[in-house]
């Protein structure tokens, strides 16, 4: 890998909010943002896909990398893991966004110093998969992203335990997961 | 939505309170466990093990089928974690054929080949192509559910080989019941009943473990 040092912040930040620590998994989902940005932006520009989708992308992807950080191996490097959730997931994508994928593309390892400064909005998809999910995961995963409330202020708001909250949160986010999945604009 | 704002949910999401190693070992022993008291309550060790447990054909059933279990376990759980490479677990995988074809070499050499049909035949050759697959789908229902959790680059082929590793698990408990003990016999009918759950774990893969 071209940057051993950041690698390193990287995979002690996952390593600590394995351990329960979130605001150093927050750090870890920052500090990746821009990676995914950019590697998002070369496959985008290699398959023609608008650069209007790359935020798209980037959210796909980092659900990806959310949903399944449990297959790490935390006690080897976090390079190697990265790198292939994330060429798994962009070459996915692009297959299902319509874009003829010749395997193998170089590895994304290659691209990781590829940075991108940007709005971070995204065009449209996740609105619109936001709305297929059912009311309380709905309201739940919107107030927790968008309005930045807390899971206990969150649990407050709807008389609802901070269990369930967090239960229906995570099930959103599968949801989310599965959306893209499916989905086949 | 913006990607900070995803970050705010998913940083608000709960840990991880199992490894997936932890949850693929309690797939495995609970499917196994599932599938010996199916075995025990339904078909039951044949009357003469003890007499049988003396003979090198009965005992190398169970070294084929441990190890094919064994190796596809091994194998699994490299698959499903992105970049992790086999490790060795795919050679390791070759292991339980080879030995079977070392083992019916050995058969053909030593046994006239008169006795050579009735030995690849057997007596229960339909048994066996049946109640393997029967006692493969609790550890094959267990393990693909466990792998749920994992992110396998091809789910077809991490489906398939929990096929082999649930068909592995249940061709042990079988080759207890199974009065046929020549290398004939396992490589062609144990092999075919494992095909079988190997496919079915390939298609049911396919579709289960896409993430």
């Amino acid at each position: 890998m071209h940057n051993p040092m950041r690698e390193e912040e990287w995979a002690t930040w996952l390593r600590q909010s394995i351990a329960g620590d979130a605001p150093a998994y927050r750090r870890f989902l920052q500090a990746v943002t821009p990676y995914l940005r950019g590697t998002a932006r070369r496959y985008c520009e290699r398959f023609g896909a608008p650069p209007a989708e790359i935020e798209d992308v980037v959210q796909e992807v980092m659900l990806a990398i959310h949903l399944k950080r449990g297959t790490w191996d935390s006690s080897r490097p976090l390079g190697p893991w990265l790198s292939a959730i994330v060429r798994n997931k962009m070459i996915d994508t692009m297959r299902r966004r319509g874009r003829q994928v010749m395997v193998p593309i170089e590895d994304v390892i290659e691209v990781l110093e590829a940075e991108e400064p940007a709005s971070g909005l995204s065009q449209h998809e996740a609105e619109k998969m936001l709305a297929h999910l059912k009311p309380p995961q709905r309201d739940i995963v919107e107030g927790i992203s968008l309005g930045g409330v807390s899971i206990r202020e969150m649990a407050a708001r709807l008389s609802m335990t901070e269990v369930a909250v967090r239960v229906a949160l995570h099930r959103g986010l599968k949801k989310l997961a599965a959306l893209y999945r499916s989905d086949q604009s | 939505m913006k990607t900070d704002d995803l970050i705010n949910a998913i940083s608000e999401d709960a840990p991880i309170r199992w490894s997936l190693g932890r949850i693929f070992a309690l797939a495995v022993i609970v499917g196994t466990a599932f599938s010996a008291v199916l075995f025990f309550v339904g078909f039951r060790p044949r009357p003469d093990i003890a007499a049988a447990a003396e003979t090198w054909r009965f005992l190398f059933k169970f070294v084929v089928t441990a190890s094919l279990a064994v190796s596809a376990c091994g194998l699994i759980l490299r698959l499903v974690r992105p970049g992790a490479g086999s490790g060795g677990w795919r050679l390791a995988l070759i292991v339980a054929p080879l030995l079977l074809a070392a083992a019916v070499a050995v058969e053909l050499m030593v046994m006239p080949s008169a006795s050579w049909g009735a030995r690849w035949i057997g007596v229960n050759a339909r048994y066996c192509l049946m109640l393997i697959p029967l006692l493969a789908l609790g550890p094959l229902a267990c393990i693909l559910y466990a792998l749920r959790q994992g992110a396998p680059e091809n789910p077809g082929r991490a489906g398939a080989v929990a096929g082999l590793a649930a068909s592995g698990i249940a061709a042990t408990l079988y080759a207890s019941h199974c009065v046929d003990d020549s290398p004939l016999f396992v490589a062609t009918w144990y092999s075919l009943a494992t095909g079988i759950v190997t496919v079915v774990g390939y298609l049911v893969g396919r579709r289960l473990l896409r993430w």
